[in-house]
């Protein structure tokens, strides 16, 4: 036996009972039957990847995962640039202060920003009194409990993780290699194209990985900004469990749901060029 | 010049929506009216009815008795992993390696899920110790990533230094290891419970009827409507995270100020 294999132990245990066990039986389960209420039947059968197809639940997964497309695509389009521009200040300080800015509702619970944007957004909240006092004379107007409303929720709950990605992987960047290709003849879009753009789609990756990923599973989101209204995945899984118990179909959707993942971010992976493998040679 | 103002202009018009609503609930927590339309004075009102509320407490009560058992959890079983992979290197150490941060990359629904399958498939009752074991699944990567990192900084050359001069393995451990580790460990022991007491998606699906974490009970009672109580309790909740940010500078900051010695 080799030495320090007992130190390992707990880490191999770990990976055994956490990790592999789980998936395992979740793909185990989403084969099996629905028995009862709460049980399930160990019999083999195809039919809770049948149900998917069927329009309502194919509707909700076509529709969250449009949702979840949007939402990354526009906390990459506000994210990107702001990782972008803070990584280029000069001012050290600035910048901490910036970095410090950024990183405080990172770590803030999620509920509590949200909650604060639900008290902007509302009926009679601060947005409508702002609208009142610009000369907007009509009746009073909710923002809330539209998709917008909840694709605004997502961007503004996801959005650190984007800019952090990106900061971490801008601030790295050597500023002479822009200059160089500036000194050659690029223009500057053309510059940040084939420069800028391939150098820090590492950073842009992780941070469409850490966007794209929990935003379709946030029912808590979609619940409180969408009133109920709106039905992404997570909720579907979520109404599942909590009210129809049909734990194999859950975890048939469960299942369908981090093949679409794997399948989006492998496309968005190729299409960044697979910036993974440039960062690791640099 | 200009281009680099507008730049400016963006990053702080960003950051100030994104703080927008974060002041608001700090502001109306102190307000006198219930309504939070209109102001109607300076109060502390809704403090002393939230320390008096007791599912709130018994909440936060839970949800830190969770925070901090994974947390400690995470610390030991995180450290002596990482420790025990980084000794032996293997094909089957480095799929184990790679394996064990999975469930950070795993959608957290996907996680609360299998465990509360798991669960209810061994029988075990729905409560803290069902919540504990859920969050250690994505604290204990987190120890183990942030002490891997500070092992790939560590200097081999120290222990075999203090065995050559006659120090035991133990004693090497405590006394040269360890104190090289602490600040990795001590960062993914706060991380961990960061985490832990964040967790809304997860601990929905695992926490018992009779079990609330501070956060499902603040999303039951948001699904109810807006209350002061619960702004006061998201103030607190803020300036809570505001100490432990500036804890965690303080902590990475001074390793690199070491790593530099």
């Amino acid at each position: 036996m080799k030495k320090g294999f007992f130190a390992a132990l707990p880490m191999y245990i770990f990976t055994l009972f956490f990790v592999a066990v789980p998936l395992i039986y979740l793909a185990a389960l989403s084969f099996m039957e629905r028995n009862g209420v709460w049980g399930v039947d160990a019999s083999f059968t195809l039919d809770n990847y049948r149900r998917i197809s069927e329009p309502a639940y194919y509707g909700t997964f076509i529709f969250s995962l449009k949702l979840s497309l949007i939402t990354t695509l526009v906390t990459a389009l506000i994210g990107y640039p702001f990782g972008y521009l803070m990584s280029r200040c000069e001012n050290g300080r600035l910048r901490a202060c910036m970095l410090f800015l950024v990183i405080l509702p990172f770590w803030t619970n999620a509920l509590v920003r949200i909650y604060g944007f639900i008290i902007l957004l509302r009926g009679n909240g601060l947005l409508y009194s702002l609208l009142k006092l610009a000369g907007y004379g009509g009746e009073q107007l909710s923002f809330l409990y539209t998709q917008p409303a909840v694709i605004l929720g997502m961007v503004y709950a996801l959005l650190p993780f984007m800019i952090l990605t990106v900061y971490s992987s801008c601030s790295k960047l050597d500023p002479t290699v822009l200059e160089a290709a500036r000194d050659l003849g690029a223009s500057g879009f053309k510059g940040f194209v084939t420069v800028t753009l391939p150098l820090t789609a590492d950073g842009l990756l992780s941070g469409i990985m850490l966007v794209f990923i929990p935003s379709m599973g946030l029912f808590f989101i979609s619940d409180l900004m969408g009133g109920g209204k709106i039905i992404i995945l997570g909720n579907l899984i979520k109404n599942q469990i909590m009210t129809a118990h049909d734990y194999p179909f859950a975890a048939a959707l469960s299942v369908m749901m981090l093949i679409m993942m794997l399948v989006c971010l492998g496309a968005v992976r190729l299409l960044l060029g697979g910036g993974r493998k440039r960062g690791e040679t640099r | 010049m200009r281009l680099k103002a507008a730049g400016r202009i963006y990053i702080w018009l960003v950051l100030l929506l994104m703080y927008v609503p974060m002041l608001l609930v700090i502001v109306y927590s102190f307000n006198e009216s219930k309504l939070s339309t209109v102001w109607a004075g300076f109060s502390l009102n809704w403090y002393r009815k939230l320390v008096t509320n007791r599912e709130i407490m018994e909440a936060l009560k839970n949800s830190l008795t969770v925070g901090l058992l994974c947390s400690l959890l995470s610390m030991i079983i995180g450290t002596i992993g990482a420790v025990g992979l980084d000794r032996c290197r293997g094909r089957l150490n480095s799929a184990v390696s790679a394996l064990s941060v999975v469930p950070l990359m795993m959608p957290e629904i996907i996680t609360g899920l299998v465990f509360l399958l798991m669960f209810s498939a061994i029988g075990l009752k729905a409560g803290l110790l069902t919540l504990v074991l859920a969050h250690s699944s994505f604290c204990i990567p987190y120890v183990f990533m942030t002490v891997k990192g500070s092992l790939s900084l560590f200097d081999r050359s120290t222990e075999e230094a203090a065995r050559d001069l006659g120090a035991s393995e133990a004693r090497t451990f405590a006394e040269i290891t360890m104190p090289q580790l602490l600040p990795g460990i001590v960062s993914g022991g706060l991380l961990s419970f960061a985490m832990s007491m964040d967790d809304v998606v997860i601990s929905f699906f695992v926490t018992g009827p009779k079990t609330n974490t501070l956060p499902i009970k603040i999303y039951s009672q948001m699904k109810m409507g807006v209350t002061p109580e619960i702004n006061a309790l998201c103030t607190l909740m803020f300036l809570f995270t505001l100490a432990a940010v500036i804890l965690f500078a303080a902590v990475t900051d001074k390793q690199r100020k070491k790593m530099k010695n």
